[in-house]
């Protein structure tokens, strides 16, 4: 054993190889797996083509969250597509023994919210999913990231993917946050610092007094984006915060168990000395509520600033204008008091209760803006119960909203859940592409206190304002 | 799914220079509704191949019949976005084999290795040379020469060799991929498992 000082990363990452390949990838060993209804059912057909049994079945976690409707769950799936594929999660489940909380479970909700309530997320655990943003779970110290269904068949079949280990990125935020800045700012304006596609290629490990200073909901909501700059995904050692948020829940070690565990995971932590492939800083101060006006999570400045002209963006000039066009913005133009038609809060980015708690801080006392449809969306059944029972759904219901039940909803709009063409959505979600949120819609990604200020107000409005 | 091998590809090319298109553009979410993987090609990218009634939008690259092949050469950060597989499947089940960027986003990369597209890097300056050509003449061929890693203009003879690990260029040489290895391996990631904290 060498005493070389080595990297978060790398300590979990090399703890998880069952074999080297000479110039090709890891085998890397995954602890565990969470499928839903969209990318799991080719990888079971990919199962039953070559004769292949699922080899570790408890490793592996099924909920249903992409295409679930968010209102009236307890009727018929009405989708005849969506009925199906949800019907297939159930029955592959049901087949090779897979925990399966579908439509209507209790522990319900978007796979990236439950796993971490559930205490399925450890920290230094190996994570995936086919799902990109399960680079969540980064929160925990984990390494955790998107697969595609190949690979999900890779996992069931051999709890098991290769790929080769990416480089190394540390993201340093300190200092004090100012007023009104969130999480979901200090992601927004790194991805607004180093692009969309800057992490290409790197695990992302994020550190500095700001990250210490988060709640567990707050760096899921950080690592959640990581790969919306590209990067495999994104992680924070563990702590006290962390282990304190992990205690006690239903999956998580208990007694003895729990005891060696937490020896273990205090060890989860990049040595001094270690040098990063690539190492970025940053000032807390610098950071204000932020907003985007373009196609892509990079696309984003702080809400009193102006829309950059082409001149002053890295990308091509045709693809900015492309861009702009889309979102029918100009060059120069300012951001604050832009209409805004449709406010989404929610997500696997923002829909646990922190985000809901921020919403109706602005909300409480105000009237939720003619004009604007509002789709309020908890992550998961525990957060709709914490809605209720923090007294946020009367705050709610007074200002004129309507809590709508959990799933992914709007994010990606395989539901009912669509933007029409054409409208202004400021989204609490992770991304900004061209129809993401339904066929022409147009998505300016914000925190949950620019969302609300958007609701009351009915256009692009400081929070700060509000606060 | 073993798929075909890929040795030598010559074929005219589908010019794209469009840079970050992300999977929701290679093909939207509300597409990804299957449970099985036929049919993705036809709505590859679905919202700006087609109007909202169906009808071709005629100022879209796939819509005008001058171009054609099974390359699509692409601006940089390629496949951004969403891990959905199905963006892949939908670019080999258009007739793609090949995708050529001066820049790819990771689990697009590794979706479009483990399926059989080849996704071949080049810099940004033998990108624009490829538009070049295709611009001069629309029918103009490539070569994607995997066991050379080279990628040939045919019509200047222009080249530019690209990376590929040994191992994944081994696995489209001959058509296999790492369902074939794991299961070659398990007993060994049986005995792996035994000693897992988790």
């Amino acid at each position: 054993m060498s005493n070389a000082p080595k990297a978060l990363f790398d300590k979990v990452w090399d703890a998880h190889v069952v074999r080297k390949i000479e110039d090709g990838p890891d085998v890397l060993f995954i602890d565990r797996h969470f499928i839903h209804e969209v990318t799991s059912p080719v990888a079971f057909l990919g199962l039953e083509n070559r004769g292949l049994n699922v080899l570790f079945p408890e490793r592996t976690f099924a909920t249903a969250d992409h295409n679930t409707p968010t209102i009236n769950q307890h009727l018929p799936v009405q989708d005849p597509l969506s009925a199906n594929q949800l019907k297939a999660l159930e029955q592959n489940s049901a087949k090779w023994g897979i925990s399966h909380w579908g439509l209507g479970h209790q522990k319900n909700g978007i796979v990236h919210v439950v796993g971490p309530e559930n205490g399925i997320t450890l920290p230094g655990m190996t994570i995936v999913c086919g799902d990109s943003h399960t680079s969540t779970h980064g929160a925990f110290g984990a390494i955790a990231f998107g697969i595609g269904t190949s690979e999900v068949e890779m996992v069931l079949s051999s709890q098991c993917i290769m790929q080769p280990k990416a480089k190394k990125m540390r993201i340093n935020v300190n200092g004090q946050l100012n007023k009104g800045v969130t999480p979901k700012d200090v992601i927004l304006y790194i991805i607004s610092q180093i692009s969309a596609s800057g992490a290409t290629g790197y695990f992302v490990e994020y550190a500095g007094d700001v990250f210490r200073n988060m709640t567990m909901e707050g760096r899921m909501t950080v690592c959640n984006m990581s790969i919306e700059m590209g990067a495999r995904g994104g992680m924070i050692a563990p702590d006290e915060t962390t282990f304190a948020f992990i205690k006690g829940r239903e999956k998580a070690p208990k007694g003895e168990a729990w005891e060696k565990a937490l020896a273990y995971w205090k060890t989860l932590k990049t040595d001094e000395g270690v040098v990063f492939d690539l190492e970025y800083s940053y000032n807390a101060a610098d950071i204000e509520p932020m907003i985007t006006y373009g196609t892509n999570p990079g696309m984003g400045i702080g809400i009193t600033k102006k829309i950059p002209t082409s001149s002053e963006v890295k990308d091509g000039k045709a693809s900015y204008e492309k861009s702009l066009n889309y979102m029918g913005f100009h060059e120069g133009e300012e951001m604050i008091g832009k209409k805004v038609d449709y406010v989404f809060i929610g997500s696997c980015t923002n829909g646990r209760i922190e985000d809901f708690r921020a919403f109706a801080s602005i909300v409480k006392g105000r009237k939720k803006a003619d004009g604007v449809t509002a789709w309020i969306v908890p992550g998961s059944h525990v957060v709709e119960a914490q809605i209720r029972e923090e007294g946020i759904y009367d705050i709610l219901t007074e200002a004129g909203f309507q809590l709508r039940q959990p799933g992914c909803s709007a994010c990606l709009a395989m539901n009912d859940d669509k933007i029409p063409a054409g409208k202004y959505a400021v989204s609490t979600s992770n991304r900004n592409f061209e129809g993401r949120q339904g066929p022409g819609a147009r998505t300016l990604l914000a925190s949950p206190l620019v969302a609300a200020a958007a609701a009351v107000t009915g256009k692009v409005t400081d929070p700060r304002e509000l606060i | 799914m073993a798929y075909d091998k890929f040795t030598v590809l010559r074929s005219s090319a589908v010019p794209m220079p469009i840079e970050n298109v992300d999977t929701d553009q290679i093909i939207p979410a509300r597409f990804l509704k299957a449970t099985k993987r036929e049919g993705f090609g036809d709505n590859l990218f679905r919202d700006w191949r087609y109007n909202s009634d169906n009808t071709p939008k005629q100022d879209f690259v796939l819509n005008n019949p001058i171009y054609s092949g099974k390359i699509l050469v692409a601006g940089k950060n390629f496949g951004s976005g969403s891990s959905r597989e199905h963006a892949a499947w939908a670019i080999y089940d258009y007739g793609f084999r090949c995708v050529v960027s001066s820049f790819f986003a990771d689990i697009f990369k590794n979706n479009s290795l483990n399926i059989g597209i080849l996704p071949v890097t080049v810099s940004p300056e033998f990108l624009d040379k490829i538009y070049t050509a295709i611009e001069k003449d629309p029918k103009t061929e490539l070569e994607v020469n995997l066991p050379e890693q080279t990628i040939t203009i045919l019509a200047t003879g222009e080249q530019e060799s690209f990376d590929i690990n040994g191992y994944k260029k081994h696995n489209m040489l001959n058509g296999f991929d790492d369902i074939d290895f794991l299961q070659d391996i398990k007993d060994g990631i049986k005995t792996f498992a035994d000693t897992s904290l988790y």
